[in-house]
Order: C-alpha cells, then structure tokens, then sequence
C-alpha cells in the first residue's frame, strides 16, 4: 500500500496556509548531507524537487518529528489551527 | 475570552481530563483547552488502557458507557526472525473474571470524547479548536494563564496545568521543558485494518468481547531500536509499529515503508488477511524515561502525562501513568488553592504524590532500560536472528543427531556475539530492569 494510498484513509481538513515552513531551502540543498527530512516523515510531507524541497502539508500527521530531526533545525512548525489538520476516526 | 478560571488545562487527553474530572468534583473552576475539533481528534495510542487508573477517576466506569473495544484476556510476546518467531503467550481466566477489564483496547477519538462528557457533566467547560499558542506569565515570571489562537484568546487563571502531550510547540517556545533530542523519542506508525468481530475472535480464538495483545520485537525493526504491536478491537485490528528516532534518520527509513513490511511477514499476514485499512496515524512516544522527566512544577503551573514525558517504555504504559498524573495533579492543585498559594513551593506536593506513587517508582526503576536498547541493537538483529536459527534446527527432524546440532547452534552463537559482548549483555539487561 502506497503512502498516498494511506494518507487517503484520513480525515483532513486543510488549512489554507501551511502550518510548516523551511526557514531556508538554501541551508537544505547546500549544506544539509543527510536530509533525514526526506525519509523519516510518516506522511511523506517533504519531497526533493528540482531546485528545492516541496513541503506537501496538507497530509501532515502532526508527529513533531521534522522539527527535532532536522539537522539545523530549519524548520517552522507549529500546530495547524484549532480544528484544521487531521481529525482520528478511530485514533 | 475574559472569564478567569481557577484552573486552566492544556489538552483534553487522559492526563487533562482525569485532572479536570477530580477538579470540578471539588467545585473547582476549570476550563479545558483541546485543539483538535473534539477530543480524541489528534490523539492516538496503541491502544491498551488499564482500568485501575480510570477506576480510581471514575468508579464503574464500564456501567457508564465507557467505549471499550475488547477485555484483554490473552497477552503475546514475539521474538520474531525474517520468516517467522518464536511466541510466548499467557491467558487467564481470571482475566474476564474478578479481573475483568484489567487492560481493554479503546479508540482513541471515542474513548477520549465519552472521557471528556464525563469531566463535563461534572461542570468543567471544554473547548475544542483551540490552539495554546503561549503562556500568561506576570512580572514575577509567574505563569498566569495562556494566550490562544482565538482573537481575545487570553484566558487567566490561578494555575495552568499543561498535559498537552509529548509533541509540545509550547514547551519548544516557553521552555517548560527542553525539546526532546531524536533518540529520546520513538516514532510509531498506526493502521487501523477492520474485520468482522467473527473474524478477529476466530483468528484469536476469543469469545465475543474479549481481545489478545501481541507485544513484537525482533528483525522487523530492521536494527533499530524498536517495537511493534497488534491489538484487537471490536472491528478492528490496530497495527503498530515504531522505532527509535535517530535510528529512523540514521538508517534512512521509511516509517510507512517499514509498517508495510511488517504487515507482509509471515506471523502478522494471516492475521490481517482480508482486512480493509482503514486509517493511518503516527504519534512519538516518551521513550527517554526518567532521565528526561522535567520539572513537573513551577510557579504557576504543573506538568501531567506525556507532556511530562511519563512513559513506561519496558511495559508500554502511558495512558494509566497520564491518568493517575493528572488525577494527582489536580489533589495538588486543589490544596494549593485553599492554601491560596500557587508557587512552585505551594504546588509541589505534586512531586511527592508522583514519588509516593507507583509512576516514579516504575520509572526510577527502569532508568537504564532507555539506555540498554540503544546500546545493545544485538536485542533487534543477531539475536532473533540467532534464536529462530536454533529453534529451527531442532524443530527440523532430518537424521542429524542432537549433539551435532546443539554444537552447530553454539558456533553459530559465538561467531554473531562474542562471550564478552553476551556477558556485558546479561549483566546490563540485568541493571535496566532490576533497579537499584
């Protein structure tokens, strides 16, 4: 099963603005080796594009796990507004 | 909001609202912050939940609606290799007897809905869709309330109790407790796959209502240090699997990558075949133990459940220790109030009803069981390797004799682990979970 496969199971309701930001994509690309941001995502929010990192926020789990493991600690998070981002079903 | 409270509470999940709950049954005024639409939208466990915590909240709490899944009356342990494990089971008929509902599975975004009608039949306001953006404090640097994501969103009170969980922006901003390095957490993924009732009891031999646990470790974590879990529920299994967080990064692993993996071995497909996923979460869990454990008080505030990183990683208890915090919690909060003094030093009889209880004692105990499965990644690779291995050969019936194979089996043990490594092992498994 295939994460957007996944990531469909879920109720969302999406916020307009994203509720996560890379503070400097040039850090990313530049200076970043392992970019752990990449794989450790649950959601796979974070994907490499062509020239920078697109930050797919709308599946966002809400684990926290971006913010801490960034390497340079390059990441904005907060959490989504009251009552946007996901709601457990089943949780 | 001008309103000004006695007591204001981050987070209606277990630990806010046992707290909220004991609070208004002593006429306290307390109002409940949930960000999530309801409570439960964002929480998540695996989800077992122990019935003497909530029992010592609210007595007969199975008379009284409470969504309970399954009555756990079967506990498994898997050690598991590549193409199979070795299983150690216990079940008890006590367990649906005098002991019934010791341990009983619950979804989260129910259980913790039907949890918060109860705090609010008991007179304590909940308000969901609402985000704590940061603390009130006064020139003291006393906490004095919180400020919301709502416009006027700044609501007082005389003490805040944060139980906003182990993923906390308002710790990381305010400080109240240093934001968790990777490997002091675990990141686990969740799916839920439904089944009919009469499948799930058939594939656990279960009568209807009643439910089995399967704690899991071995080769599916892939070296890291991790766990995985199956647990029955009324119409459902909750697939669980996490691992330690700088092992994630380190190892470039795919947490989704690693759930479908775990679904595909051999001892967990069977179980799951034909089942229809249904929802997928993720959530960390505190799996530093005591060491990490913050202040739990200060001038104006207190600390509960997971927020407080209170997390039995050995026996994979959060949600009683959530609980039974926050009920304590609220003990102290209500002599501070009529001691009318909301300092740390007013407030700290919190400390020592956490030491008196079993949640310190636990967690003092296993303070080197965090540090023992990031030293001895032996636990998750060559080991189960090695003990399916034996198992295998002795199972296999092919003419060689006994001997021969007790001495295959030994050198195949000493080429993976050296004597001195398996002595070092025994001796600090020994230490994580003996105490001192």
């Amino acid at each position: 099963m295939k994460i957007e496969d996944k990531l469909f199971l879920n109720r969302f309701r999406v916020d307009d603005e994203s509720h996560l930001r890379i503070i400097d994509q040039a850090l990313c690309l530049n200076q970043c080796i392992d970019q752990p941001c990449l794989y450790i995502c649950p959601a796979n929010v974070y994907r490499m594009e062509k020239d920078h990192i697109s930050v797919n926020y709308e599946g966002c789990l809400e684990c926290g796990s971006c913010r801490v493991a960034c390497p340079h600690l390059n990441i904005e998070w907060r959490f989504p507004r009251g009552g946007y981002g996901i709601s457990h079903k089943f949780g | 909001m001008i309103e000004n409270f006695d007591v204001v509470i981050v987070g209606a999940g277990p630990a806010g609202i046992s707290a909220a709950y004991i609070l208004a049954e002593k006429g306290i005024k307390t109002i409940v912050l949930e960000r999530g639409a309801y409570p439960g939208a964002k929480n998540i466990s695996g989800g077992v939940l122990y019935g003497h915590d909530l029992g010592q909240i609210i007595p007969g709490f199975a008379e009284k609606n409470c969504p309970i899944e399954r009555n756990i009356i079967e506990s498994r342990i898997w050690y598991l290799g590549k193409n199979g494990g070795l299983s150690l089971s216990y079940r008890d008929k006590v367990f649906s007897g005098d002991r019934k509902f010791n341990a009983f599975t619950v979804g989260r975004a129910k259980f913790d809905r039907w949890f918060a009608d109860q705090a609010k039949q008991k007179g304590v306001l909940v308000v969901c869709g609402t985000v704590v953006i940061d603390l009130l404090r006064d020139n003291r640097n006393w906490v004095i309330g919180v400020n919301t994501d709502r416009p006027e969103g700044e609501i007082k009170a005389k003490v805040v109790l944060l139980a906003d969980g182990i993923n906390s922006p308002l710790a990381a901003k305010t400080g109240f407790r240093p934001e968790p390095k990777p490997h002091q957490v675990a990141l686990a993924v969740k799916e839920v796959i439904e089944l009919p009732a009469e499948i799930i009891q058939e594939r656990f031999n279960v009568e209807p209502g009643q439910g089995v646990t399967i704690e899991i470790l071995g080769e599916i974590t892939q070296g890291m240090n991790g766990v995985a879990a199956i647990y029955t529920n009324q119409h459902s299994l909750s697939v669980n699997i996490g691992a330690n967080l700088f092992d994630l990064s380190k190892g470039k692993i795919r947490p989704y990558e690693l759930i479908e993996k775990f679904k595909n071995h051999p001892m967990v497909s069977p179980l799951i075949q034909g089942g229809k996923p249904s929802e997928y979460t993720a959530h960390w869990l505190a799996e530093g133990g005591y060491e990490t454990i913050p202040h739990l008080c200060g001038d104006g505030f207190l600390i509960a459940g997971d927020s407080g990183m209170l997390f039995n990683a050995l026996h994979r208890e959060g949600l009683n220790l959530a609980m039974t915090s926050g009920r304590l919690a609220a003990e102290a909060i209500a002599e501070a109030l009529a001691k009318g003094d909301f300092s740390r030093n007013g407030l700290k009889t919190y400390i020592s009803k956490l030491k008196n209880s079993y949640i310190m004692h636990d967690l003092k105990k296993y303070r080197k069981f965090p540090h023992f499965l990031n030293l001895h990644k032996e636990m998750f690779t060559t080991l189960p390797e090695w003990t399916n291995l034996a198992a295998r050969e002795m199972l296999t019936v092919n003419g060689i004799p006994k001997k021969e194979k007790q001495a295959m089996i030994w050198r195949e043990f000493r080429q993976r682990i050296s004597l001195l490594n398996c002595l070092r092992l025994l001796k600090d498994a020994w230490r994580s979970v003996h105490g001192e």
